[in-house]
């Protein structure tokens, strides 16, 4: 038996995971319509890769991924692209981004996908570029480009770790794919173990699931795996953050600033590595994920779910009660609400809940911080959160990072055992947001600088190697002058003015001209026939007949 | 008395080479004042303050000749941050001086007519373009100054305010009711 080890504070609120994870998964129908949004990951959105109009097919690339960290996006069945345009998404902002519709034509139909039989025979970097290709992400809710995690790094990897905990509240998507695809979810930790090196596996499941770890289990003893743990670890919220469930498996602590790279541990959620297995073995791009719907419904469950379905026709399936006033994506402790009931599933949505009165009460009101430290007891990050409360509210950034506020993984059990109500996570969030956009504008501000500090020195060289110029040719011209006459320059200026060597400039240039005007001759008229200089008198003479009358009065002309 | 006296002053003497040495030795070029301030400033280079540039309007106010509040684009939060380097009560901005939104320039490149007089006006080279050829802006590194706007002889320059987006969307200050609701 494992030593498990523990991490600071955490909390307990009621689980409510029985409701949905009694009956199996479910495929969800086949929507009206998608609204797949290009923006669904980490990093740069991804580009279109289609037209309005055009017939696509399931499984189609329809978001070409953008530089290094972006990921590419699918076509979830197959049918027509109606639009592609700015639309309210699931995020936190509520402002609309980029998003390709697409009307499915119903026949479903699947593009020639590229199955790999033996992924043994892969090199690695091609397994990485299969992983790109298919658009797999971070599916525990990061949604980071997983190709971009598995590579092997300088440090030793020695340990993966599997996170099955879904510790939040009310979600059991990972509960419900862990009992029903576990042989799955670890050939696709095969393929991970195998790019990143490691020996060992570790598979943190919580000790609520007793159905999954069992499942995965069971399937480790089938499978004949070497190297695999299912480790039920105890049931505390936060235990599903990577940095918590690192610590309860390894004993390690992730310092601030750290990365668990390099101490030599990755980890990864369960439903990545059941995409990693799909993408890699059949070829599968992510256009499909498990989705939980739950609160105000009275059948909730889980559902496989294409990507950009809209919410309320998912939630349709689970039929809902009355009273729903808004949908949350994500747990009660970390989801936010979102903007429309209407937007597409995206890569991220493990959850859903339809929120009512009943379920969720307005928020009592918030009253003053009495400096309990309950928040400070709780906190998983071993924070200070009423010290950093109390900055975020003055808004004293530089104070509130020497804090590590950026060691606060928002889990919210600050703000869930707050006797004064205050929205803790909300400060945090509003000081993180304003740290990141003053270093962006210092950092343009920075560039600026160097801009135009690279454009004055740039003029200012320009006018030197012009008044260099000018000195070297006036310099020039005066030599010639002085052996012309032999006589000593009467004008040589050392440190030369623009200004002053204009004049000088002029009259060397009209000199100049001069001096060529006299020295040219027509160069065709040597060598002429007695006619052709007849011809060329007698125009002579007209053109001098022409200047004369032309210089005659002209008064005469006109009264005439 | 007089080994006291000679003591003192061969002290004195050797210290003096001392400083003198270190004058020399550690000198510092420029005003290290002005760069803390010009670090400090928003690097628009638009000139509102009255000074050519940041880093002019940095000398002046580190030599005593301009005032902290000269600078709308650095904001509020801009005169605070002088304020507590140079340890001087805030000042609000005062009459004209009233900080805008941020914005960039515009071409209207169907109306350019390549004369390159917005390029020279540019004061970080944030514009592309050749003689009787369209000009466009480098909306990145636009600080959004305006100072291409008046030369232009046919106005096909406008600013165009930075509208939020989802990438650049902060999380509000936290308001909430102080009663619940019913």
């Amino acid at each position: 038996m494992r030593k498990l080890h523990q991490f600071h504070g955490g909390i307990h609120p009621p689980t409510n995971k029985a409701q949905s994870n009694q009956t199996p998964i479910v495929q969800a129908n086949l929507p009206s319509k998608l609204t797949i949004p290009l923006h669904q990951h980490v990093g740069n959105s991804a580009v279109p890769a289609v037209e309005i109009g055009q017939h696509v097919l399931k499984g189609q690339l329809i978001g070409c991924a953008e530089g290094n960290l972006s990921s590419s996006v699918h076509a979830s069945t197959s049918g027509m692209i109606a639009a592609i345009d700015k639309q309210l998404v699931a995020n936190s902002s509520g402002l609309p981004e980029l998003c390709i519709t697409l009307i499915p034509d119903g026949r479903d139909e699947w593009i020639e996908l590229d199955p790999c039989l033996d992924w043994l025979e892969c090199t690695h970097s091609e397994l990485r570029l299969k992983l790109r290709k298919a658009g797999v992400v971070g599916l525990g809710g990061a949604v980071f480009p997983s190709d971009m995690k598995l590579h092997a790094s300088q440090q030793k990897i020695k340990t993966l770790v599997l996170n099955g905990a879904e510790c939040e509240p009310y979600i059991t998507c990972d509960d419900l794919l862990m009992r029903e695809r576990a042989a799955e979810i670890l050939e696709g930790a095969q393929i991970m173990r195998a790019l990143l090196s490691t020996e060992e596996i570790l598979i943190g499941i919580e000790d609520n699931k007793p159905e999954a770890i069992s499942a995965m289990r069971a399937a480790v003893l089938e499978g004949k795996y070497q190297g695999i743990e299912v480790i039920a670890v105890p049931t505390v919220y936060p235990g599903g953050g990577a940095k918590q469930l690192i610590r309860v498996l390894t004993g390690i602590e992730v310092a601030a600033g750290v990365r668990s790279t390099n101490l030599g541990v990755q980890c990864f959620n369960v439903g990545t590595a059941y995409s990693t297995w799909r993408a890699i073995r059949f070829g599968e791009p992510l256009i499909s994920r498990i989705v939980t719907v739950t609160g105000n419904v009275s059948h909730p469950q889980n559902f496989e779910v294409l990507i950009g379905t809209p919410m309320d026709e998912l939630v349709a399936h689970a039929a809902p009660l009355n009273g729903t006033r808004y949908y949350i994506m994500g747990g009660p402790m970390m989801g936010v609400p979102m903007p429309s009931m209407q937007v597409g599933v995206i890569k991220a949505t493990n959850c859903i809940i339809a929120a009512s009165k009943e379920i969720f009460p307005p928020a009592q009101p918030a009253l003053p911080c009495i400096r309990c430290t309950r928040c400070a007891d709780a906190c998983p990050a071993e924070l200070q959160p009423q010290e950093l409360y109390w900055f975020a509210k003055a808004k004293n950034f530089d104070k509130a990072e020497d804090y590590h506020l950026f060691d606060c993984i928002e889990c919210g059990a600050c703000s869930y055992v707050c006797p004064s109500n205050i929205p803790l996570v909300q400060y945090y969030r509003f000081a993180k947001s304003e740290i990141w956009a003053q270093e962006a504008n210092q950092k343009a501000a920075d560039t600026a600088r160097e801009r135009h500090e690279f454009r004055e020195s740039r003029i200012e060289r320009e006018k030197r190697e012009k008044a260099e110029k000018l000195a070297a040719k006036e310099k020039a011209a005066s030599a010639a002058k002085t052996q012309r006459t032999e006589q000593p320059p009467t004008l040589v200026k050392t440190d030369v003015n623009p200004e002053d060597t204009l004049q000088l400039k002029i009259q060397t240039a009209i000199d100049h001209a001069k001096e060529q005007a006299a020295a040219i001759k027509p160069l065709n008229t040597e060598q002429l026939t007695p006619a052709q200089q007849a011809q060329i008198d007698e125009i002579e003479a007209q053109r001098a007949r022409i200047r004369e009358m032309a210089l005659a009065p002209v008064a005469d002309h006109t009264k005439g | 008395m007089l080994s006291a006296l000679l003591a003192m002053s061969g002290i004195a003497i050797a210290l003096g080479a001392v400083l003198g040495f270190a004058a020399i030795k550690f000198r510092v070029e420029g005003n290290p004042l002005v760069d803390k301030i010009d670090a400090v400033l928003p690097q628009t280079q638009c000139g509102q303050c009255g000074f050519p540039g940041c880093k002019p309007y940095a000398t002046a106010i580190a030599e005593g000749e301009a005032d902290i509040n000269k600078c709308p684009p650095g904001g509020e939060e801009g005169i605070q941050k002088l304020a507590n380097l140079l340890g001087v009560d805030f000042k609000p901005f005062g009459g004209e001086s009233i900080p805008k939104p941020k914005a960039v320039a515009l071409i209207d490149e169907s109306n350019c007519i390549g004369c390159t007089l917005c390029i020279q006006a540019c004061p970080v080279d944030a514009i592309v373009g050749a003689a009787k050829q369209m000009h466009t802006i480098i909306a990145a590194e636009c600080t959004g100054c305006e100072l291409c706007v008046p030369p232009c002889p046919v106005d096909c320059i406008t600013m165009q305010a930075i509208e939020e987006s989802a990438a650049n969307w902060k999380w509000k200050y936290p308001v909430y009711a102080l009663t619940a609701s019913k």
